[in-house]
């Protein structure tokens, strides 16, 4: 009895939990793609402030850690391939598994420790200190002040930094390629090019920019839900840090699966 | 919920009459009902202090009256529109009028001084930079922070800080200024400057005031009327030299400091448990 319960009010605090995301993203985009043209003011400023933030500042470690897991799946493939015979395809391994999956993944990864992590203690900050409550009385709406100029900033700047993620990986496996499976750079890259269709970086751009969603929701949700206290923002700074890498994971499966069947038929 | 759309029209005052009506105003947080029916007037240019002790609903009372939390019952008129009825972009247009000033100053920690209070020009008016810059540094003047524009928050004081924050709340030409706790956690020194600060923008400006606050001194140095609010009602209500004289027991109490008496009987034990006030008391 008492664990059925337990279950359906998990299942339905999930739901609203979700349904709260949707919501915040809703509103934020609201904010950044009508409300413009309807006399609303769009927060460039901010917008832009946020993207070098997100995305300009990341560059160094998205590119040093997409190298490394690039150079990773090389040594992993290569180990099986060469008792295959197959080293060459070496190329394909890392060029498929990066656009496709490590990309986005590790790109979204880095962007949640780096900005959802800092979007859940700017907001939290700012509810404990009273700001959110001093935007109301100023006439400010928190979301499109300060939620819609981080949406806006990570839905472009994550499918941009997975991109550099790509290239960055493919480096990374060049990098072996070239030292040790008997390619020059540009057969490498050439066998690179041959290896992905538009479809393998399309669907890595489409689920980068869903993790850019996905973790701007939670991060300004979990912002939004910090209680009163100083320590109440560490919760919610960890706890948007959580949901996001297990949402992220989620939606990936979700459009993984999708991909795979639409492709299938 | 507020009960009928045709109050809405019926003006009960004209434009220069009371700043601030408040008709049998009730607040809930959830089941539990902080504030129980409050009626009270704040006539126009007047400053009026709520006073109250602890959990007795003044900062509840204050936060609804600029639209931070929604009343369960109740009309709040707000220069004639009833405030609590109207749409969020109407009250929104209202609350451009109205500046508030936070107890912990609620200035954004991420933007300078100058930022700060220039961020409701910025967003609410079309006015240039050049302009916005002049104005800024006019209400940083009228605090007494001229020169501070460059500074962050966090390298101000805890009166420089109030001193700021009433900056930002002045920065949109307010008819109506709120305080939370304006001198809450200063020295004397600096309070009683925080103190004098009102006192000059409301003689300055004919400002309609309504600050909350436990500081007896201050509280009757600034204010024309006073309301004490004990446990989510008013039990008086008069201009501070009606409030001084009142031989209410209540009143005498909070303004004597008289602590709370013992709980001696069962009768006593029995009413704080379920919450109720002895009648004598009332």
């Amino acid at each position: 009895m008492a664990f059925t319960e337990t279950i359906g009010e998990a299942t339905i605090n999930g739901l609203a939990y979700v349904g709260g995301l949707a919501r915040l993203t809703g509103e934020a985009a609201g904010a950044v793609f009508i409300k413009p043209f309807r006399g609303g003011k769009l927060q460039l400023g901010r917008a832009i402030h946020q993207a070098m933030s997100v995305g300009v500042t990341a560059l160094p470690i998205v590119s040093l850690i997409s190298f490394f897991v690039g150079l990773i799946l090389a040594l992993q493939g290569a180990y099986e391939l060469r008792r295959l015979g197959a080293l060459q395809l070496v190329a394909n391994a890392v060029a498929i598994s990066m656009t496709r999956e490590l990309g986005p993944l590790m790109t979204a990864i880095v962007v949640i420790g780096r900005s959802g992590s800092a979007f859940a203690a700017e907001i939290g900050t700012m509810k404990v200190n009273e700001e959110i409550d001093a935007l109301e009385t100023m006439a400010l709406e928190p979301v499109p002040f300060l939620v819609a100029p981080k949406f806006l900033a990570m839905m472009l700047m994550v499918p941009c930094l997975t991109t550099w993620a790509d290239l960055m990986g493919v480096l990374g496996g060049g990098s072996f390629g070239v030292t040790s499976a008997g390619f020059t750079w540009a057969t490498y890259i050439r066998a690179t090019l041959n290896a992905i269709a538009l479809r393998d970086l399309l669907l890595g751009l489409v689920k980068a920019f869903m993790f850019g969603v996905v973790i701007t929701a939670v991060g300004c949700q979990e912002g939004f839900s910090t209680g009163l206290g100083s320590e109440e923002v560490g919760r919610s700074t960890t706890s948007a840090v959580v949901k996001s890498i297990f949402l992220v994971v989620a939606v990936d499966l979700v459009f993984t699966a999708i991909f795979y069947f639409t492709a299938a038929h | 919920m507020f009960r009928s759309g045709k109050k809405r029209e019926e003006a009960p005052q004209p434009a220069d009459g009371p700043a601030i009506i408040v008709k049998n105003l009730r607040v809930n947080y959830g089941t539990r009902e902080i504030l129980h029916g409050i009626n009270f007037e704040v006539p126009s240019g007047e400053t009026l202090v709520i006073l109250g002790g602890s959990g007795s609903g003044k900062s509840t009372l204050l936060r609804t009256l600029v639209g931070l939390e929604l009343p369960s019952g109740g009309e709040i008129w707000i220069r004639g529109k009833n405030f609590a009825a109207m749409s969020e972009a109407e009250r929104d247009e209202l609350r451009k009028k109205m500046g508030m000033s936070f107890q912990s100053g609620a200035l954004f920690g991420s933007m300078t001084v100058g930022e700060n209070v220039a961020l409701p020009l910025h967003e609410h008016t079309s006015l240039d930079d050049s302009t916005i810059e002049i104005m800024v540094r006019l209400k940083l003047d009228q605090v007494g922070l001229s020169g501070f524009e460059e500074y962050m928050p966090a390298q101000l004081s805890g009166g420089m800080k109030k001193r700021a924050a009433i900056a930002r709340a002045l920065a949109m030409d307010p008819e109506i200024l709120f305080f939370d706790e304006p001198s809450a956690g200063l020295d004397p020194i600096i309070a009683a400057g925080i103190d004098e600060l009102i006192l000059k923008l409301k003689k300055a400006f004919r400002i309609t005031i309504v600050v909350v606050t436990h500081e007896l001194a201050s509280a009757f140095l600034i204010a024309d009327r006073m309301i004490l609010l004990d446990k989510g009602n008013i039990v008086a209500n008069g201009t501070s030299s009606e409030l001084k004289e009142s031989q209410q027991p209540r009143v005498r109490q909070f303004l004597d400091r008289i602590p709370e008496p013992e709980l001696t009987g069962e009768i006593d034990y029995l009413q704080m448990l379920t919450g109720e006030n002895p009648p004598e008391r009332r």
